[in-house]
């Protein structure tokens, strides 16, 4: 083989010794996912910031005036969003041994949590006695956790639309379950965030 | 370490019939190749109203009265010309071109996600549409620059900013849903023979633009829910009287819209690396200095935006910060400079529209640059802060260098993408024209900036009148200058002359497939046998072992 004397107009001669067809690619979904979760990140960290800023420039943070927040509330609904967290990975251990039943106990069960946790914010929006345009803090408190709670709804919705497919007999098997992969990382992701947003905005 | 060659056949027309059902073109298809041209022509049909409202712009600039529309619509006009040409004619453009090479340039079927790549695109449409439909509500479209600083923008009209807003945040969407798909791409679908160092200069420019779109636009779309808070139930997050700070604002804009300008030259310098090579017929100047260059333009990019304020009360020792720091840039940038001067030196130039785009592309670049250098220091930024001279420099970067690189980009790969050649003639005129119009509308407005001439004014010191006369005449040449091109492109894509599967004897991916590509790009898995830049170099290692059978025919 002279290699040395290969020049690149020849070139087309090699490809019929090449073995034909493509190459087969991995399933790319959850780095797709991840990737996407990047840009997720950047937004509450753009709003995160914005904050930080507010409340640096402030002289009194918050502002007088704010009626105390209660942490009772929030406590509850900050350990149950957790708590879901590690209800979600179970379903992941139990699609991987082809237990669809368990798997979709653990989904309801994380799903009625979540329904739990915005039910609790809800109640806790209604109890404050500030509103959007009270104050900056009130503000910066509602678009926060109102764009969280968003979050957190399409959480669910990506829990009930796992369900919904999974009564599809076969849908999910121990190889094949991006959707309640993709749907677990969501929302371990909403969960992170919250745990910050916590400490933001209630105890810092 | 492979240093490997792709598959430059190219003897005959192709059999594959060019683009022969336009239908396509209007339809959701999922290939990234339909997607990709559907891409560059919602673009180019945006350039031209953004085009229009630039002429619109310089109408009323040619005499010193405000004599020709209203100072309101004045406001909306400059607006929504930068609104367009950035987030509907620039970063759409190049996220075409970024979308129809990168799976073809890494031996790729498609791109990871087909169907969310269609979605990112018809997101743009709409979005566009909706933007100019706003010239039509009460109030008019948003006047308060593209910037659309609070209090200006919490104070105007709030129907047309609001659709502004809704319509940035739209098409902010579609650029961070196409950013997922390229990283994806370029990072996980590389042919299995294509390390890191052996990618085309495209894909590492396209990896650094989709790195910075899923950094930065997010924190744009943050601010701009913001605003619309402020705009529509009187939140006070940009409002001092509310304890707000409209200088968060601008942070948070910045740090989007500042490497919003890497993410409009980022693939349109991959472009140039790969189109300098092939019609010098040489192999590309450090390679590795590109490449990673890109990344640090990246990086560099991310943590400069408030060079953009000097003049907003940034204390001065962190404007010292984001001084050196800007500066900095200027290094990446400079490598990529003298590489491409480096490959043209010496090279057997073949002269044709595409490398001419390409050159003027490099040296009005390097004026953008070298203004850009100068707006870096504070004394000279402050001095000329909000002029006419930052109007130069920003239009000889976008329009000198990404707009000329999108034009040679459009030349050197229009042959691939419809099958047909370009008109050379016709091409060299559009150049002809583009270059002469181009400087005589922006050259002059250094000396306006210099002089103290405000920008976003409708109404001037006739002591300015002469160059703004030059300015207006130097825009009409311009939009002239797109109709040897609109000629060009509509006449090739239906009655041009065949093109060869590789007309320029490329050596990247795309030039081993037909022209245009078959579905799925490759009728076989393609082969690489040497790096894409290996022009006139001896292949430094022999083809792989499993074709020794094969390639014992080449032994003579």
């Amino acid at each position: 083989m002279t290699g040395s004397t290969l020049d690149p107009s020849q070139a087309e001669l090699i490809v019929t010794a090449e073995e034909t067809g493509h190459h087969a690619h991995p399933d790319l979904r959850i780095t797709g996912v991840l990737v996407f979760l990047v840009a997720e990140a950047m937004i509450f960290l753009g709003l995160f910031t914005a904050y930080l800023t507010f409340r640096a420039v402030a002289p009194v943070w918050p502002p007088e005036g704010t009626p105390e927040r209660e942490l009772l509330l929030p406590g509850i609904n900050t350990a149950i969003l957790i708590a879901s967290s590690f209800v979600i990975h179970n379903a992941d251990t139990a699609i991987k041994k082809n237990d669809v039943k368990g798997m979709r106990l653990w989904f309801g069960l994380t799903a009625a949590m979540g329904a739990v946790f915005l039910a609790g914010q809800l109640v806790e929006y209604f109890n404050l006695e500030f509103g959007l345009t009270t104050n900056l803090y009130a503000s910066t408190f509602y678009v926060l956790t109102g764009f969280h709670g968003l979050h957190v709804t399409f959480g669910l919705l990506l829990i009930l639309a796992v369900l919904w497919r999974s009564l599809k007999p076969d849908h999910y098997n121990s190889k094949h379950h991006f959707g309640i992969e993709a749907a677990e990382i969501y929302w371990h992701f909403v969960d992170v965030v919250w745990i910050v947003l916590f400490f933001l905005l209630y105890i810092l | 370490m492979t240093i490997l060659t792709p598959l430059p056949d190219n003897t005959q027309p192709t059999d594959h019939p060019p683009t022969s059902n336009w239908r396509k073109y209007f339809s959701f298809s999922h290939d990234h190749k339909v997607i990709g041209i559907q891409y560059l022509v919602t673009s180019f049909l945006f350039y031209l109203i953004g085009g229009a409202l630039a002429a619109a712009v310089r109408t009323e600039l040619a005499t010193p009265a405000s004599d020709v529309v209203s100072p309101e619509l004045y406001n909306s006009l400059f607006t929504l010309h930068g609104t367009v040409m950035i987030f509907l004619w620039i970063v759409p453009a190049t996220a075409g071109f970024i979308n129809y090479l990168v799976p073809l340039m890494i031996g790729a079927r498609d791109m990871a996600f087909p169907r969310l790549n269609a979605l990112a695109f018809w997101i743009i449409p709409p979005a566009g549409v909706l933007l100019m439909a706003s010239f039509f509500v009460t109030g008019g479209a948003a006047g308060a620059g593209w910037t659309s600083y609070p209090p200006l923008s919490t104070m105007s009209p709030k129907a047309g900013e609001l659709i502004w807003i809704l319509s940035v945040l739209l098409l902010g969407s579609s650029s961070i849903l196409g950013a997922v798909n390229f990283v994806v791409t370029i990072w996980k679908m590389r042919h299995p023979k294509m390390g890191w160092n052996d990618m085309p200069l495209v894909c590492w420019a396209s990896l650094a633009t989709g790195v910075l779109i899923l950094l930065s636009t997010p924190v744009l779309a943050g601010a701009l829910i913001l605003l619309s808070f402020d705009l529509i139930v009187g939140t006070a997050f940009f409002n001092p009287t509310g304890g707000g700070d409209p200088i968060v604002y601008q942070h948070m804009f910045w740090f989007y819209s500042h490497p919003a300008v890497y993410i409009m030259i980022l693939p349109v310098f991959g472009m140039i690396s790969e189109i300098i090579p092939v019609h010098a017929r040489k192999p590309i100047f450090g390679y590795r200095a590109i490449a990673y260059s890109s990344l640090a333009i990246c990086f560099l990019g991310l943590i400069v935006w408030a060079h953009h304020m000097f003049t907003s009360g940034t204390p001065p020792w962190l404007r010292m910060f984001f001084m050196f720091a800007t500066m900095v840039i200027a290094v990446p940038t400079g490598i990529k400079v003298f590489s491409w001067v480096a490959t043209l030196w010496g090279g057997k130039l073949n002269l044709n529209s595409a490398l001419f785009f390409a050159m003027g592309f490099v040296s009005m670049f390097v004026i953008g640059g070298i203004s850009g250098v100068m707006l870096a220091a504070v004394p000279f930024d402050i001095h000329v802060h909000d002029t006419y001279f930052v109007v130069a420099h920003f239009h000889y970067v976008l329009f000198g260098g990404s707009v000329f690189g999108i034009y040679a980009g459009v030349y050197h790969w229009f042959p691939k993408m419809t099958g047909r050649m370009m008109n050379e003639t016709l091409g060299k005129i559009h150049f002809a024209l583009t270059f002469i119009g181009f400087n005589l509308t922006f050259l002059p407005m250094h000396k306006l900036g210099l002089d103290g001439m405000n920008r976003r004014i409708a109404e001037y010191d006739p002591k300015y009148a002469t160059i703004n006369m030059i300015c207006t005449i130097g825009t009409y040449l311009l939009a002239v200058s797109t109709f040897p091109f609109l000629i060009n492109a509509v006449w090739s894509w239906i009655k041009g002359e065949k093109a060869l599967a590789n007309p320029w004897k490329g050596l990247t991916l795309e030039w081993s497939t037909s022209s245009p590509p078959p579905e799925e790009n490759f009728e076989e898995e393609p082969v690489i046998l040497c790096h894409p830049y290996a022009y006139g170099k001896r292949p430094q290692v022999a083809p792989p072992s499993n074709l020794d059978a094969g390639a014992t025919s080449l032994s003579t």
